[in-house]
């Protein structure tokens, strides 16, 4: 879903002071429902603790742009919960979709975040998704620069530190706004008298602690032969995981859902699809009729996720799931680093100590 | 040394009569059992320049530090003026005599479980309420102890006390984040009161259940289990130890504010000028309330306050407690 097409001959940049950049976001709330990452003021997991997560925002200050978002841009086109259809008797209803179109805040790793999970419904198979793909459509991102890395990011490692799919780019200190458009709509509500600047985003170049991924010939083989599977490396983290989820629900790239139904009721004939998120270090995730279940240990699902985000989608879509935004490192519980274990992977392959 | 000690002045001083003749032990007071590290030094001084050299750390989480001589007091009194003007005139509380030691005595020490500026379950700054209670009931002369703890596991056995602020989180269900993973209901029902059950594969809540230990919001994965902002607390009152009938605290205000906290407690005061036996030398609240009757006592530390919409009183107490009998059935 490249938009660059649309806006290349395109390319301006402005410097606003706040109360212009503000005039301007007004008149961007006339034509978008702008999504940005704000504060949920101490609805975070602990007491008198903050969450920072996406939704809808009116105005310019609600935007947090010095603290990595808890919560990940995904759910501004993959909601947490989404009704899909209701069934009312023999009548079939599909949810209706909003109309306007949306403009995302979102630093780099997110808009890469959000072009895997377009890889997984939009061109995993022969059929989009059509419930996000009528979402999706509507999306424009206004790219947040990120030239410093936080704690525990490793976008770099992931060559996800860079995107170029934005229709804006913005600068922001607390007296002024740096701004480059690309395209008409915005560049339409940019007033005559605006000040020009020259301002081209810039991209972390650097992690602060770089992750060496596997050798990919080397980890063909080792999954191939089983060694890998079956490396006593995964034990660790069926002790230490303890299987809440937040790496799942927090990655910007997880797009596993589970369809949960409301059974027509016998009365009034009413019945509801909805789909969630769910998440493979979730009980219940693997559950099948029957009572079967597989990856019941914590450390097969930390193994399933871990060769997904730097494996099975690379060899089908042929760049890596993870962006490398550190986010599932961020929330553990039990201090489990994701990125340490694809080191781990890296340097197991290395030494040659899974054969 | 011969010595004329007026006993009654000294103990309300923060200076104990001890087993040995002539020593004293003086009581500091930390309130919310925390304090800057620094201060640490002044207990280490009055303990090494006038005591024996040990400090024993209360159950109410102040320092007693004993074997100082009784003419030494006033001495002490002047190095406890960097405590008096570090901790307690820091939270508003007005000393008569910077160099005349504490002002009293019989409200004992503010204890605090150490809150929600360390404790994942803890549902507030218990530190930081502590200091505001504190200011609003001390110096005073009467026999009360009041500890806050953060959430029901109630760390600091608040239930032993005749106050205990335990603090309590309205949860709120966001059920367009609820995913279903039910790992808040099943947590609930195992680890607290089952106040949540799934229905069309979301977290339902049953307020009537729910004791708002905020457990939900630490298992959720999505934040669609939150906090509201506003704290709440459960006031139990009444437990005590002792020699007569030990018991457990009972749960007398529930979902009610800081507001309601704070003038209930000032309000105890009055109730004790007004009933307690002054022919014994002491007596215990527990046992002017036993005596006097719990609805008088509800009035009085109640009143003209206001207990807002989530306000609960309890209609009776229930003390599980035993009494201690000479012809009693042990045999």
């Amino acid at each position: 879903m490249n938009r660059q097409d649309e806006y290349s001959d395109l390319n301006a940049s402005f410097r606003f002071s706040v109360l212009e950049f503000n005039a301007l976001f007004t008149s961007l709330l006339e034509h978008f429902e702008i999504w940005a990452p704000q504060r949920y003021a101490a609805r975070g997991r602990f007491s008198d603790a903050d969450s920072i997560g996406y939704g809808p925002i009116h105005s310019p200050n609600e935007i947090v742009f010095d603290e990595k978002s808890h919560f990940s841009s995904k759910e501004a086109v993959f909601p947490v919960s989404e009704t899909m259809f209701d069934l009312l008797g023999d009548e079939f209803v599909q949810a209706e979709d909003a109309q306007r179109d949306i403009l995302v805040f979102a630093r780099p790793c997110d808009i890469n975040g959000i072009e895997r999970l377009d890889d997984i419904f939009l061109r995993n198979g022969s059929v989009p998704d059509p419930y996000y793909q009528r979402r999706r459509e509507r999306i424009r991102f206004v790219l947040m620069e990120c030239a410093a890395s936080f704690e525990n990011c490793f976008c770099v490692s992931m060559s996800a530190n860079r995107t170029d799919n934005y229709i804006a780019a913005i600068r922001w200190n607390s007296e002024h706004v740096l701004m480059r458009i690309r395209d008409k709509t915005l560049l339409s509500l940019v007033p005559d008298n605006a000040s020009p600047a020259e301002f081209i985003p810039e991209f972390v170049e650097e992690d602060r602690e770089p992750i060496g991924l596997p050798n990919g010939e080397k980890l063909e083989a080792a999954i191939r032969d089983g060694s890998l599977f079956e490396h006593d490396m995964w034990e660790e983290y069926t002790a230490r995981c303890i299987a809440c989820g937040r790496c799942n629900t927090h990655c910007p790239t997880c797009s596993c859902f589970s369809m949960l139904d409301i059974a027509p009721e016998p009365e009034s004939g009413f019945g509801r699809r909805r789909r969630v998120w769910a998440g493979c270090h979730i009980d219940g995730f693997t559950n099948m009729a029957g009572g079967h279940a597989f990856r019941k240990d914590n450390g097969s699902r930390m193994r399933f996720k871990t060769m997904h985000k730097i494996h099975d989608f690379n060899a089908r879509f042929g760049r890596h799931m993870c962006v490398g935004c550190g986010r599932c490192d961020d929330h553990c519980p039990e201090y489990i680093r994701f990125a340490h274990c694809i080191g781990k992977v890296t340097r197991l392959l290395e030494s040659g100590d899974h054969e | 040394m011969s010595m004329d000690l007026n006993v009654k002045k000294a103990t309300r001083n923060a200076f104990r009569i001890t087993s040995k003749r002539g020593m004293t032990c003086i009581r500091i007071r930390v309130p919310g059992g925390h304090m800057a590290a620094g201060y640490l030094d002044i207990v280490k001084r009055i303990a090494t320049d006038f005591g024996n050299g040990t400090v024993h750390l209360t159950i109410r989480q102040g320092f007693e530090i004993p074997g100082i001589p009784f003419e030494r007091m006033e001495e002490v009194n002047r190095v406890l003026r960097g405590l008096l003007e570090g901790i307690e005139a820091k939270l508003g509380i007005e000393i008569p005599d910077w160099e005349g030691g504490y002002p009293a005595a019989g409200t004992r020490n503010v204890s605090a479980c150490i809150g929600n500026r360390v404790c994942p379950f803890a549902n507030y700054d218990t530190t930081a309420l502590a200091g505001r209670i504190e200011a609003a009931i001390y110096p005073n002369h009467h026999h009360v102890k009041v500890a806050l703890t953060g959430c029901p596991n109630d760390c600091i056995k608040a239930h032993t006390q005749d106050f205990g602020i335990i603090g309590q989180a309205e949860v709120e269900i966001d059920p367009d984040r609820c995913i279903g993973c039910e790992a808040c209901a099943v947590n609930c029902r195992r680890r607290v009161t089952g106040a949540i059950e799934m229905r069309d594969f979301r977290a339902v809540h049953d307020s009537r259940r729910c004791i708002g230990c905020g457990e939900c919001v630490l298992k959720c994965p999505t934040r669609a289990w939150t906090r509201n902002p506003t704290k709440y607390y459960r006031v139990i009152i009444l437990g005590r130890t002792g020699k007569r009938n030990p018991r457990l605290a009972a749960t007398f205000l529930e979902w009610v504010i800081e507001d309601v906290v704070l003038g209930m407690l000032r309000n105890v005061y009055g109730f004790i000028d007004e009933h307690i036996d002054k022919s014994l030398p002491k007596e215990h609240l527990g046992y002017i309330v036993d005596r006097v009757g719990y609805p008088i006592f509800r009035d009085t530390v109640l009143k003209d306050l206001d207990l807002g919409p989530k306000g609960r009183i309890a209609e009776r107490l229930d003390f599980h407690g035993y009494w201690y009998e000479r012809d009693c059935a042990l045999k």
